[in-house]
């Protein structure tokens, strides 16, 4: 069944940090309103394509490489902006959520609105659990996305003309 | 994609010429081994097909079928019929999304003359949709059968925890005929692409089955006349460590190289592909055997062909089983399998007690089968090509890499390439 809106939670749970996105998942369940769909995914870029295609609004959030402050949250509008590729080097998902993006804009297959969550992981070695600056901020990026589907929703009524950016 | 053991990550190529001629071809795969076998040693035998899904991300279906057949073997049952035929349709699906993915993201930009796929999507949209579609179709039989797309897990000694109704395979039979259709385009496609003359006497190993193209089943072949039992594999392969890579080589005895995945399903059991498969195999101007690794690419759309098609008739003629699984009571002994994972054969063997606890587990995936072909198929082709510059060689070494579908292929750019030239 098509979502008008999807959140997306990339990673592999067996790979330390890079399991932030389905923890974030884990968080939101039955707190989203009808219309928000929310899936975990492996980050295989035709999958991605594939569980996005018909959404109007994409919410991804993914792990990205460690440079120094674990735990810092990006949000970028990549229905604006390419990803720099590589942004999401770290990855397990080798032909991952950057190409995934840049090849569904390619063929036009890319959500009129896609915002990536990205969290700066600090441990991407084999095993379960999230380092501890990555589980603390688990709440408040589930918080972020609760706060960007209910002004997505405002928008799209016409009650509010902001960005959330 | 995937967690292959000791394959996922960076490899590098390594080559030393001397007069045009190469003197040393070396692949080297740095990631760490992760130590599986160990990690199963002390599990009960249910957890194998879970356990072992986790090595990879692209082939989880292959790992799960390598462990339930070699646990069954052990304990002495064997699943038969409908539950059978669903485990095949499984399969099937994960050859589709497999195979798709290489085809289409991994290997035709190479052909194509593309650094990427994103890039050769700008160029032909409408030939990156017939994949996008066509694998999707792929993954729908696993969401379907293994409850997820990725690491399914429906899967379980003795069968299924549920299998589907004949009505839930309805909306998937309807998909996989226009699936189908796009496999047919896709077989017709590839065959346009520009092959390298490049044939070599290769040593192909798979599976061969009396009846079917073999999948889950059958005595392991060559065609230089091996023919044996999966009981037998460690009589006649065995694996040895090389100092500058972290993934073992398989060898034949008298140190053979050897070659699986669909270019030797293909040589070995041409005539158990289906009539359509075969057919389109002809009309892409391929014979009954094939050696020109370049055109594995094809032989892969065949395959992706003949998966639908296989897959459209266990569906037209299933009738949903009484039970899910069928019993199976633990015993000490010792168990062996190996099925067909996209890439080629996959060997598992457990030794069990009496209560089912995994003594011992040994496992050899086919990309390390391949990895001494890959170097013995890189040292011809390189001294074919010893007039490129550097980046032009690398570019046609890492196609001829693919050419294997090694899971380090899922990096775009995953090559180093050193070249020592005197």
């Amino acid at each position: 069944m098509p979502q008008a809106t999807l959140i997306i939670g990339v990673g592999n749970e067996y790979r330390g940090d890079d399991g932030i996105g389905p923890a974030v998942i884990r968080a939101l369940a039955g707190t989203q309103p009808a219309g928000v769909g929310m899936v975990v995914q492996a980050g295989e870029a035709l999958a991605l394509i594939n569980a996005w295609v018909d959404a109007e609004r994409v919410i991804l959030i993914d792990a990205v490489a460690a440079r120094g402050t674990p735990g810092k949250m990006y949000r970028i509008d990549a229905s604006k902006t390419p990803l720099p590729a590589h942004f999401l080097a770290c990855s397990t998902h080798d032909f991952g959520v950057a190409a995934a993006i840049e090849l569904a804009r390619t063929i036009g297959l890319l959500p009129p609105h896609v915002i990536l969550y990205g969290i700066e992981g600090q441990d991407f070695a084999p095993g379960a659990g999230l380092s501890s600056p990555i589980a603390r901020v688990v709440h408040t990026v589930a918080a972020r996305v609760t706060q960007e589907v209910c002004l997505a929703r405002k928008q799209s009524s016409g009650s509010v003309q902001v960005d959330a950016s | 994609m995937g967690y292959l053991a000791r394959v996922e990550g960076e490899g590098a190529l390594y080559i030393k010429m001397s007069g045009g001629q190469v003197q040393t071809v070396r692949l080297k795969i740095f990631e760490p081994p992760r130590f599986f076998e160990a990690l199963l040693r002390g599990r009960m035998y249910g957890e194998a097909p879970d356990i072992t899904a986790r090595i990879c991300g692209i082939c989880p279906v292959a790992y799960q079928m390598s462990a339930v057949h070699a646990v069954e073997r052990a304990f002495g049952v064997s699943v038969e019929g409908q539950l059978r035929a669903l485990r095949r349709l499984l399969y099937c699906g994960e050859w589709i999304e497999s195979h798709t993915l290489h085809i289409y993201l991994l290997h035709a930009p190479d052909f194509l003359g593309y650094p990427d796929a994103i890039r050769m999507a700008a160029d032909h949209p409408a030939v990156v949709k017939r994949g996008l579609e066509l694998k999707k179709a792929g993954n729908a039989i696993i969401a379907l059968l293994g409850g997820r797309e990725v690491h399914p897990i429906n899967v379980r000694v003795g069968g299924f925890y549920r299998v589907p109704t004949r009505q839930e395979l309805v909306p998937l039979a309807e998909q996989l005929k226009a699936a189908r259709d796009l496999a047919q385009e896709t077989v017709r496609w590839v065959a346009t692409l520009p092959f390298p003359h490049f044939e070599r006497d290769y040593e192909f190993v798979s599976l061969r089955h009396p009846d079917e193209y073999p999948i889950n089943e059958g005595r392991i072949a060559s065609t230089r006349g091996l023919d044996i039992d999966v009981q037998e594999y460690e009589q006649h392969f065995t694996e040895e460590h090389v100092a500058y890579s972290n993934a073992l080589h398989s060898v034949l005895e008298g140190g053979r190289t050897y070659f699986v995945g669909p270019l030797a399903r293909y040589n070995l059991n041409f005539e158990r592909l289906s009539p359509l498969a075969r057919e389109a195999a002809r009309d892409a101007g391929l014979g009954a055997s094939c050696r020109n690794p370049f055109q594995s690419i094809v032989v892969r759309s065949v395959e992706t062909l003949y998966a639908c098609d296989e897959a459209l008739r266990i569906i037209g003629e299933y009738e949903p089983p009484d039970r899910p699984a069928i019993d199976v009571a633990p015993r000490a002994a010792v168990g062996w399998a190996c099925t067909e994972a996209p890439r080629g054969i996959l060997y598992h063997r457990y030794r069990l007690d009496d209560t089912g606890v995994i003594v011992d587990a040994k496992i050899v995936p086919p990309t390390s089968q391949n990895q001494k072909i890959i170097e013995s198929d890189l040292r011809h082709f390189v001294e074919q090509a010893s007039d490129l510059d550097d980046a032009r060689l690398t570019a046609r070494c890492e196609q001829a890499i693919r050419n294997y579908d090694p899971c380090i292929s899922c990096a775009t750019h995953f090559l180093t390439l050193q070249v020592d030239r005197d």
